[in-house]
């Protein structure tokens, strides 16, 4: 298993690869078939969100009381200083805290 | 708006007033952070327009390339943290670092990685290869989605320029990139200049967490679990443009749960941000005397 750079790995990384290329170039070339109508463009400027509350709210529910007050937390700063990075390390800090205080999550 | 009366051509259109929109370019440069509140956005008066502020076709500029990674900068700590816990994930997998770093460059998708390194198959074989893709493609399906907003901005530009531009698209380039975008900026180097910081971060971020595998075991110990929740959480504050807008993100948050529980994998991410889009769709802007509603 030492091995530099197994075939079968390598197989695997490539379609993977290709998975991903297709997905970031699929997108942008079948939104140039589409007319943005403001129907469609109402659909666009949904998506930022939708797609945030998408990927983060089921791993949020899942990863219990801790990663949602630490997610909690970093809106509150949001919120208050408009300022991501103290938003981002503050959702650290309270996980990284909460967990070191013994609330498991 | 040109597009849309053409789309469109009602009575109402003329009572829109057109805003004009003069963002100073020092504005639209500014760093996130400084960025004033949107408060224009949240005035109900001015809710017809939100969607609708005529925007510049795009234009390369390296004016913007300092203003584009400074808003990806929160960013950086979180990528680097998320790297190493990828690399350490990694080394106690019996990966070589090589094979590593062949997948940190090319495949490029951290949350597909970490999902598919977890359920690495002991024996790859077509099969279990075929599984392996599919449980990308969940993951990443959210790309095509990020780059078709990109579209009406990049559009404009040759192929040979936008293309390739599209393969560096992260959560975090593309939220800073559309948010760049929503105050009036159509300068493409914003985007580009912080899409391929974050690539070369992510590109030699594995390699300390490999190393220091040991001491890395427990990612969640420093929270580096919540680097994406909580930079999502930042950018989430912004873009309420008050309760209307935000019905298609109910829709989303309440669909990806369900699928969540209903359907095992990652379908959930692309399930919920479709659903989402797609009630936006049904909903309409609050007509403006004419319309019809549709």
């Amino acid at each position: 298993m030492t091995d530099w750079l197994r075939g079968d790995v390598m197989i695997a990384f490539a379609v993977m690869t290709a998975v991903t290329v297709a997905s970031r170039l699929g997108g942008y070339w079948l939104m140039g078939y589409v007319n943005v109508t403001p129907r469609v463009r109402r659909m666009l400027d949904a998506l930022p969100g939708s797609i945030i509350v998408a990927a983060a709210l089921p791993v949020a529910v899942n990863g219990g009381l801790v990663v949602m007050f630490a997610i909690g937390a970093a809106m509150v700063v949001t919120i208050i200083r408009r300022n991501d990075f103290i938003a981002v390390m503050t959702g650290m800090v309270v996980a990284a805290l909460a967990r070191a205080a013994g609330f498991s999550g | 708006m040109s597009r849309e009366s053409s789309a469109r051509a009602t009575p109402g259109h003329a009572l829109k007033a057109p805003r004009v929109v003069s963002v100073p370019s020092a504005r639209c440069m500014a760093p996130m952070n400084r960025d004033p509140l949107d408060l224009t956005a949240a005035d109900p008066q001015s809710k017809p327009m939100t969607t609708h502020i005529n925007k510049a076709p795009a234009y390369w500029s390296r004016a913007a390339i300092r203003p584009g990674i400074v808003a990806i900068g929160p960013m950086l700590p979180g990528t680097l943290a998320f790297g190493m816990a990828f690399g350490a994930l990694c080394a106690q997998k019996n990966f070589s670092l090589a094979e590593v770093q062949l997948m940190m460059v090319f495949v490029y998708g951290g949350l597909s990685q970490f999902v598919a390194v977890q359920s690495w198959p002991d024996l790859l074989t077509p099969g279990s290869i075929a599984t392996l893709a599919l449980l990308t493609m969940t993951v990443n399906i959210r790309f095509a989605l990020m780059t078709a907003t990109l579209r009406p901005w990049f559009g404009s530009l040759p192929s040979w320029q936008a293309y390739p531009a599209m393969l560096f698209v992260t959560d975090g380039g593309w939220l800073a990139a559309m948010r760049y975008r929503e105050h009036g900026g159509a300068n493409a180097m914003f985007y580009l200049a912080g899409a391929l910081v974050l690539y070369l971060l992510w590109a030699v971020a594995a390699i300390p967490g490999y190393l220091l595998a040991e001491q890395l075991t427990d990612p969640k110990k420093y929270g580096v679990d919540l680097v994406m929740p909580a930079f999502y959480a930042a950018m989430l504050v912004p873009a309420w443009k008050g309760p209307r807008r935000a019905i298609p993100w109910l829709v989303s948050g309440g669909v990806a749960l369900a699928v969540h529980y209903l359907v095992p994998g990652w379908w959930f991410i692309i399930a919920g941000a479709l659903s989402g889009a797609i009630s936006a769709a049904f909903i309409d802007e609050p007509a403006p005397a004419g319309t019809t509603a549709a």
